[in-house]
């Protein structure tokens, strides 16, 4: 970390202010097993300050907020809340203490009332332990009339929108008396106008004093509210910075953990890269033989064409085409629609907007099956919900999709079974004790190689893969990459969803750049490099595409307040 | 089994091994304590005996077992078979009564139980109904539905052949035990020569990941509850054919229990996945025996069920993992110390 320059200092001059921070955290450790999630983290939080926590995946954000939410009780480390040392045995305590989180997963009861929702575990009892209900009723109009809220407290939160439980859980938390709202990415799944009532809530609370440590993606809303950002990476204090000071560029690379320059006229070819299995990144256009079939005369029929796809509520303008041969990345910040618009192309969520075509043909793909039938394959991101069927054997799940592509009727003989699997199990380097050992026994590269195995057995047309080495081990990473390589090579389309920018570059020949849900780039040839996808990433008004940079709220329109 | 081999194979039987011990445990005691539990006889080319009393009416728990261990595997439960049982008998009695073919009558009494089973199967897949209060619904209904066929009274028939089908016997055997040796072989045939065991274990292991390879999970689970209702309308016709008559207040009582723990005791989880056929077969001849057993132990059948329920408890504990994970590292212990 000894690059990072701005670290701590800025803190420094609020601690030496006459009154202590609302929150200090200084050197906060947390192991779980083996796995160090913090690292000695600083975060220090004032009186009336939106403090923006950001980082990828496993930087250590949950953690950190879950250790001052009295979820976890961290290894190492001091927590001070207005100069007193605390340590929250339990949310209730840190409850107690003026510590409140609402989390991404809202911990509400839909078919109680917001009264009885806000006032739920903690309810005004009168003698014999009876609930004076009128009290339940006050205290919620006064919680919500806080946050500029008019409705009826009365009606079933299940009645209400997203945004409307989001605030009532806000209400829920600042009930008590809280100093410290935690809020763990309110805004994932509300639309433009609700996002600006959510603002409007946090700053409401600002000016009353309030400290919010405010978890998001996005990039807009953070350089919209924050006061002071704070960033992590693999469990580590990167630092904390001033928005005003901090160009978006500089914020990616700092969240990537990749140094970041701004691009030049003329790029040369990204000297960073280790003895990679692909030679990707040249730029010269003879190596670059598999997108020079685009330019040459003859036509060829993409495998893959998305014109303006996408689904409401979830992406939007999606444009790829996937030729032959071809590998083509999606990259863009955790929330950026990534694997949202992985799943479009197999049909595991259904395109409401623009046109699909495969192999020349328009489709409407409704569900997985229809796409496995079209030649598409796909792995999840996340292997162990929606990808292993754990209990059944390695045998069993390789054969399975060949075994959806047939159809019901006919099995798959049991000396071709055994020989697929047998190839597989040693082409792909599969380490298992024996192909009937239950799935769930192997080791995460193994069980993704295993996956790989399923839907290469089907022969695809086009691979998508979502992340496929996340939580794998460095050799497997290898193997699956050079196997990429290989697929490529023998015709296959891949669509690749990353989050590791120096693979997708070292893989990919092209990339697709996602923020905020919508696609802003597409690099290819000597501008597909890490440099030239943060620029994109960071990007405030995209040049590629038409995106209107004023705000049109066509997500707003139809939503207005309470649905 | 086209679709399992090696090792496979013997995990299903290390997991048989279970209610095999138990139903081998029962017998040795009746060997021991209760006389001419073993005693049959030859009487107009059939055979009778306590034994084949067991045969007989372990067959219709059986049968239903066998539908319920499908829609056990996808992650589901039927509660309604009894009653369905009972639509079924009351249906067949109903037709004969009223003067058609017995053919017809039986064909009727299966075709109600199908459209039973699919009822259960739309309300789970179409309408998202968690399946045990999906098909709790027609167990309370489908009584009321048996009743208003009946009229509410018991009907009694005069037909050869429907009374062929509960007392009528084949090579020595009673009819319903080759019924049961029918339905066990379609249905293994069906569920291993076929994609239809796989998919149903894929379904009921990790739907989400099931889906996302493809499988069409709502047509399997609507083909299990379909199954079952299949299997549970021949168990009605077997009940309404031991006691010639169609009984809807008592027709399939507790038949779903029966069925339930006939499942669970073959070594089917309960959370769905892994099936065994021939485990649930089992399962239904050992509760069957229990049952007979503590009627000729002159237990009055007010009292069985609670040694019933101890039996079936020790056979569930010791199907646990984290149990049987206790008692090897205490036997490991005692080995060490």
């Amino acid at each position: 970390m000894g690059d990072q320059a701005p670290r701590a200092a800025h803190p420094t001059d609020s601690r030496m202010s006459a009154d202590a921070p609302l929150l200090a955290v200084r050197g906060l450790q947390k192991r779980f097993g083996a796995v160090r999630a913090l690292a000695g983290v600083d975060l220090t939080v004032l009186h009336g300050q939106i403090h923006v926590l950001l980082g990828e995946n496993g930087a250590g954000k949950s953690t950190l907020i879950k250790c001052l939410g009295g979820v976890h009780w961290p290894d190492g480390g001091s927590v001070a809340l207005e100069g007193r040392p605390i340590a929250p045995a339990s949310p209730r305590d840190a409850e107690r203490i003026g510590i409140s989180t609402v989390f991404q997963e809202i911990n509400l009861i839909p078919h109680m009332s917001l009264a009885e929702n806000i006032s739920l575990g903690r309810e005004p009892t009168g003698p014999l332990g009876r609930i004076r209900w009128h009290e339940v009723r006050r205290r919620a109009e006064v919680a919500l009339a806080r946050l500029g809220l008019r409705v009826g407290v009365g009606s079933d939160l299940s009645s209400c929108s997203i945004a409307i439980r989001q605030l009532v859980a806000i209400a829920r938390a600042l009930d008590v008396s809280a100093k410290l709202l935690i809020l763990d990415e309110p805004t994932s799944s509300l639309d433009r106008g609700e996002v600006a009532q959510l603002m409007g809530v946090m700053r409401r609370l600002r000016a009353d004093g309030l400290g919010i440590i405010f978890i998001t993606h996005f990039l807009d809303q953070v350089y919209e509210i924050a006061d002071r950002i704070t960033i992590l990476r693999d469990g580590a204090l990167v630092g904390e910075y001033d928005p005003a000071s901090l160009p978006r560029t500089r914020l990616v690379s700092l969240m990537i953990g990749r140094e970041y320059s701004p691009p030049i006229a003329t790029p040369t070819p990204t000297p960073t890269l280790t003895t990679a299995p692909t030679t990707a990144t040249t730029t010269t256009p003879s190596s670059t033989n598999g997108e020079t079939a685009e330019t040459v005369a003859e036509p060829s029929i993409a495998v893959a064409h998305a014109r303006n796809l996408g689904r409401r509520g979830s992406v939007e303008g999606i444009n790829i085409q996937i030729d032959k041969g071809q590998t083509v990345g999606l990259a863009g910040l955790l929330g950026s629609g990534r694997s949202e618009t992985a799943r479009l192309f197999f049909g595991a969520d259904r395109a409401t907007e623009g046109s699909l075509e495969i192999d020349g043909t328009p489709v409407r793909l409704r569900s997985p099956r229809q796409a496995i039938r079209r030649r598409i394959a796909m792995t999840a991101e996340d292997r162990r919900s929606e990808g292993i069927i754990p209990n059944l054997s390695v045998r069993e799940n390789i054969l399975l999709a060949l075994q959806v592509h047939r159809g019901l009727a006919r099995p798959i003989p049991s000396a071709e079974a055994s020989r697929l699997v047998h190839d597989f199990v040693r082409s792909l380097n599969i380490k298992t004790p024996s192909s009937e050992a239950p799935v769930s026994s192997l080791s995460g590269g193994n069980q993704q190689k295993a996956l790989l195995a399923r839907w290469l057995a089907t022969d695809p047309h086009l691979l998508i893969l979502d992340e496929p080495t996340r939580g794998i081990d460095v050799g497997a990473k290898a193997e699956i990459e050079r196997l990429i390589g290989t697929l490529r090579e023998r015709g296959m389309a891949v669509l690749l969803v990353g989050s590791d920018l120096e693979e997708v570059v070292r893989i990919c020949r092209r990339v697709i750049v996602l923020r905020d849900r919508r696609q802003v780039a597409e690099l290819h040839g000597g501008r597909c490099n890490e440099r030239e996808i943060m620029a994109a990433i960071a990007e405030h008004t995209p040049s590629h595409i038409a995106v209107g940079s004023t705000p049109q709220p066509p997500l707003a329109g139809d939503s207005g307040g309470s649905r | 089994m086209s679709t399992r081999s090696g090792s496979s194979s013997a995990s299903s039987l290390r997991r048989l091994a279970l209610p095999m011990a138990a139903l081998l445990l029962l017998l040795l005691f009746n060997f021991l304590f209760t006389p001419g539990f073993f005693a049959v006889e030859v009487r107009d080319g059939r055979l009778y005996g306590t034994l084949i009393d067991i045969l007989n009416h372990g067959s219709k728990i059986g049968i239903v077992a066998i539908g319920m261990t499908l829609v056990i595997a996808t992650g589901g439960v039927d509660l309604s078979v009894g009653a369905v049982a009972a639509i079924a008998g009351a249906a067949a009695a109903h037709l004969i009564v009223s003067g058609s073919s017995p053919p017809v009558a039986i064909a009727s009494g299966l075709i109600l139980g199908v459209l039973a089973g699919a009822w259960n199967g739309i309300l789970v897949t179409m309408l998202r109904l968690q399946p045990i209060v999906a098909t709790l619904i027609l167990m309370v209904a489908g009584r009321g539905i048996a009743q208003l066929i009946t009229n509410g009274l018991i009907i009694t028939y005069d037909s050869p052949t429907l009374t062929f089908i509960g007392n009528g016997s084949l090579g020595g055997l009673p009819f319903p035990v080759m019924m049961l040796a029918v339905v066990l072989a379609i249905t293994a045939i069906l569920a291993r020569r076929t994609a239809i065991g796989l998919f149903v274990e894929c379904v009921g292991d990790n739907a989400a990941a099931a889906r996302m390879s493809g499988v069409p999970d709502r047509a399997v689970k609507l083909l299990a509850y379909a199954s079952c209702g299949l299997c549970a309308g021949l168990a009605g016709l077997i009940e309404c054919s031991y006691i010639r008559a169609a009984d809807a207040n008592n027709a399939g009582m507790l038949l779903e229990l029966d069925a339930i723990l006939a499942v669970v005791l073959g070594g089917t989880a309960l959370t769905g996945g892994r099936f065994s056929l021939i485990g649930s077969v089992l399962g239904a001849m050992l509760i069957q025996i229990l049952t007979k057993t503590l009627y000729m132990q002159n237990v009055s059948a007010d009292i069985a069920p609670a040694p019933k329920a101890l039996v079936v408890l020790v056979v569930c504990l010791l199907h646990s993992p984290a149990l049987r994970q206790r008692l090897a590292n205490l036997v490991s212990r005692r080995a060490g110390a």
